[in-house]
């Protein structure tokens, strides 16, 4: 897919989304650190405040339950630290995100384990597309936006559905999302979202340069994205999962008036209702031949 | 294994097998087998041409039999015992190898009656086309393909070669009128004029009046010899541009006066081509040898009738005339094949040729007029709801689908799964424990060291300058010219006999008849050769160009794997018992 293109106003002005994954159970069984992972976050965040006046960065925390904005740079509710040894980023950040776990932690179901449950990308997503459809209608001048997704966990097909519906909507509006994925295999959610969006997406081999790659990868903002060579992905999953059971397959039945996925035959769409034709002909032939065997 | 030309091993030879042998030596080459035994005056010894041996058979290693090799041959069998099956092994295979080379594969009895202008037209291709040479010597020579079927795909070929026979018709000379330009000396008050057969024909061609007055007056009222003389008396007059002279001769001798007024039959054509109002029609062209309209359209300039000059201007004839005429008859082009000696036959010809072309030119016109009818601008618009073009960058898409290719199911289905044993609590306090951790130590320091990031900075700026990027991006470079010319050839030949290949393996499925289940194998041997020959060529190439060669020959052994796959598929599915739907053999 073509990069988005750049919108003609404040063209390297950038508003940056960025969903941070603070799965607990994820964390807790991956081998790189939280906190280093999240001081190289901090980190980054800092610098693309530093690289213009007027970008904004919006963090929104991606829990198991429930997602939350934890920051937003050009809100005024911002303060200091009361020891004053961090700017207010971080210690507005820091605050907000141990307040959102432990809401978190209230929210909890029992899991079965020793299952990880995914985090919750797709509400991730809406809220930061909500953000960002409310910059929009600011004003004639607006920063760029931008999605990036820092992720980890695995997907949950549960959330197909929705996620695919975020991804459209971000197409729609001319929204990139830019993944920087750092789980084991790689996301099918998060691959699509930027192959459609016109994003990047970008799995970094060393964890321990995170910072380095985020800011060498993900820190440029859309009109310079075009005098740039950033990695390209290799290929795409492009697999679907099936809307009755919600998982990934590979082949499907697809309802021809709504798209819907399923991986077994039905009689009528879930989605649209609308009755589906007979059975092929494998089907009849397989009990013709039982019958003739009988 | 690499093929070792000859084996040497120990060996007991039997012609039974109840027989308890005659311990010796065994030496097989690819061309025979000679067995000396240890004893120098036992008469046992052995040395037999692999032609003359039709299989070979031998123990298995897992039964109880001691190790056996049973050639057989046309009167029986010689049977060798060998001291161990690795020995057993190593001669079979040779021996495996000398048979095949050997024996005549499924044979390419050609069940086509070829003519012998077709053979002819296949040698000719074959001498001309080094390359097709080559490649008919690699496939058919070597029994992976039957003549038929080379030539099949070849039929373009043949046919172009067909046409070549009908080369280019030699036309009219461009010299027409100027032919018949009399020599003359200036003391003798005679003209001569030259005539030949092709002239005579020339003139017909020419000037259809004067056709047509041949064809009346010859020979019933004068002869030849007399015809032409009025008719260069004639063209005499002509030159000399007096009109007056003309009139006067023409009033005189009423055969005369057929040569000098205009040409009649021109003069219908013309009115014809006029009238047609074709669309194509180049009118002002056509001005120039339009015998029907007066000069000036008939309208006299300065007020006055010239009629006295009537009767002349049927005499006039201008240069422009001439040469249109002339062009057009020689751009029409028509040869006689017939030979030109009796003028009458060719004058005959020539009117028999006319009447049928007349036929052929009416319908070709009625074809054009009917493309032609239609002037664009005079049409009304429609309006058809175009959607515009979009042109993408055919490489975004395939590089990113590259790796699906290769991906198979199971990659994140079947990945690991992150199993956690802890529970929510735990889990939610060390989480929010890293979170304080770094409230009161601050981020990490230093965040990340130098080396890390130069390494990670190198990292992605290689990807950046990776040739899969570069390659064909642009046009003088390809990576063929980078190889040396040795490789480059082979690999060139190995596309060109893998693509033929190919197009016959696929075109032989879906399998239906016996002959295409002996051709689908026989295809396969020969793919499997040329991929492991592949595999050789990108296995031995030189470190630096090892990742250039791999690039290239990837493609290929791509195209050949999957041609295998779907043969093993197929097979299986052949073989497996059970009714087969559409009649599959």
């Amino acid at each position: 897919m073509a990069s988005a293109p750049s919108k003609h106003y404040t063209d390297d002005i950038s508003l940056l989304v960025v969903t941070l994954d603070t799965n607990p159970f994820f964390w807790s069984t991956f081998s790189f650190h939280f906190s280093d992972f999240l001081s190289q976050v901090l980190a980054f965040l800092n610098s693309i405040l530093l690289l213009g006046q007027l970008n904004q960065v919006v963090v929104i925390a991606t829990g198991c339950n429930s997602c939350s904005y934890i920051y937003d740079s050009s809100s005024d509710r911002n303060h200091a630290s009361t020891n004053g040894t961090m700017p207010a980023l971080y210690s507005n950040l820091l605050h907000n995100l141990d307040e959102f776990a432990a809401k978190d932690h209230q929210f909890t179901t029992d899991h079965k384990p020793p299952t990880v449950p995914s985090s919750l990308l797709s509400g991730a997503l809406s809220m930061a597309l909500c953000y960002i459809q409310r910059a929009f209608r600011a004003g004639p001048m607006h920063p760029q936006p931008r999605i990036l997704c820092l992720h980890g966990s695995t997907d949950g097909p549960e959330q197909y559905v929705a996620i695919m519906n975020a991804i459209f909507s971000a197409q729609h509006s001319s929204v990139p999302v830019d993944s920087c994925y750092i789980g084991s295999n790689n996301s099918a959610f998060l691959q699509q979202a930027s192959y459609i969006t016109g994003g990047i997406y970008y799995r970094p081999p060393q964890l321990e340069g995170l910072f380095q790659y985020l800011s060498t990868v993900f820190a440029t903002d859309l009109h310079s994205r075009e005098y740039l060579r950033l990695p390209k992905s290799l290929g795409v999953d492009f697999r679907a999962s099936c809307f009755c059971h919600k998982q990934t397959i590979d082949m499907g039945y697809v309802c021809s008036v709504c798209l819907s996925i399923f991986c077994e035959h039905h009689d009528k769409c879930s989605t649209c209702s609308s009755v589906f034709g007979q059975a092929q002909s494998d089907v009849a032939s397989a009990d013709s031949r039982k019958r003739k065997a009988s | 294994m690499s093929a070792t030309q000859q084996a040497v091993k120990r060996a007991k030879y039997k012609t039974t097998v109840k027989d308890p042998g005659t311990p010796g030596v065994i030496k097989l080459t690819l061309e025979k087998l000679i067995f000396k035994p240890n004893d120098p005056t036992s008469k046992n010894k052995l040395e037999v041409d692999f032609r003359l041996i039709k299989s070979h058979k031998h123990t298995k290693e897992g039964s109880n039999k001691p190790p056996w090799l049973n050639l057989v041959h046309s009167q029986g069998s010689y049977i060798f015992e060998f001291e161990s099956f690795p020995d057993l092994h190593i001669c079979r295979e040779l021996v495996g190898i000398a048979l095949s080379k050997h024996v005549e594969t499924t044979k390419v009895v050609s069940d086509e009656q070829l003519s012998s202008s077709e053979m002819t037209l296949r040698i000719k291709l074959l001498q001309e086309n080094s390359k097709l040479q080559k490649l008919h010597k690699e496939l058919v020579a070597s029994g992976k393909l039957t003549e038929s079927e080379f030539w099949a795909t070849k039929k373009k070929l043949l046919d172009q070669d067909e046409s070549r026979k009908l080369k280019q018709r030699i036309g009219f000379k461009n010299s027409l009128i100027f032919d018949t330009k009399p020599t003359s000396d200036g003391r003798i008050n005679q003209v001569k004029f030259q005539l030949t057969p092709e002239i005579k024909y020339q003139i017909f061609a020419l000037k259809p009046a004067v056709h047509q007055a041949f064809l009346n007056f010859v020979p019933s009222k004068m002869s030849e010899v007399d015809f032409w003389n009025k008719y260069f008396k004639a063209e005499y007059i002509h030159s000399t541009k007096n009109t007056i002279a003309a009139a006067a001769e023409a009033a005189e001798d009423e055969d005369l006066a057929v040569f000098l007024k205009d040409d009649e039959i021109l003069e219908n054509e013309a009115r014809k081509k006029v009238r047609r109002v074709d669309p194509t029609l180049d009118m002002e062209a056509d001005q120039g040898d339009d015998y029907t309209h007066l000069p000036d359209h008939g309208i006299f300039r300065d007020g006055s009738k010239e009629t006295s000059e009537a009767q002349n201007t049927l005499y006039r004839r201008t240069l422009l005339q001439d040469l249109n005429r002339q062009s057009e008859v020689v751009l029409e082009g028509k040869t006689l094949d017939i030979d030109m000696e009796h003028p009458r036959t060719v004058a005959e010809v020539l009117a028999r040729r006319k009447q049928e072309s007349d036929g052929v030119i009416e319908e070709e016109r009625r074809n054009r007029i009917s493309k032609m009818a239609q002037i664009e601008d005079l049409q009304a618009q429609d309006d058809h709801p175009f959607a515009p073009l979009s042109i993408k960058d055919p490489r975004d898409y395939f590089d990113s689908q590259q790796a699906n290719a290769v991906k198979t199911l199971d990659d994140s289905l079947a990945g690991k799964k992150l199993r956690c044993n802890l529970s929510s609590e735990q889990v939610y306090g060390s989480l929010r424990e890293s979170i304080s951790n770094i409230k009161t130590n601050g981020l990490k320091h230093p965040l990340l060291s130098p080396e890390v990031a130069f390494k990670v900075l190198s990292g992605l700026t290689k990807n950046i300058s990776s040739t899969k990027s570069n390659l064909g991006k642009s046009s003088q470079e390809s990576v063929l010219d980078i190889l040396p010319n040795t490789i480059k050839e082979k690999l060139l030949d190995h596309w060109v006999c893998s693509q033929e290949l190919l197009r016959h393996f696929w075109s032989s499925y879906p399998v239906t008849t016996q002959s295409l289940v002996n051709k689908a194998r026989r295809l396969n041997d020969a793919i499997t050769q040329i991929n492991s020959k592949l595999e050789e060529i990108k296995v031995s190439a030189q470190s630096d160009l090892r990742h250039q060669v791999s690039l290239v020959v990837h493609p290929m052994q791509q195209a050949l794997h999957a041609a295998l796959v779907h043969y093993d598929a197929d097979d299986k599915k052949r073989t497996a018992k059970g009714p087969k739907p559409n009649g599959y053999v």
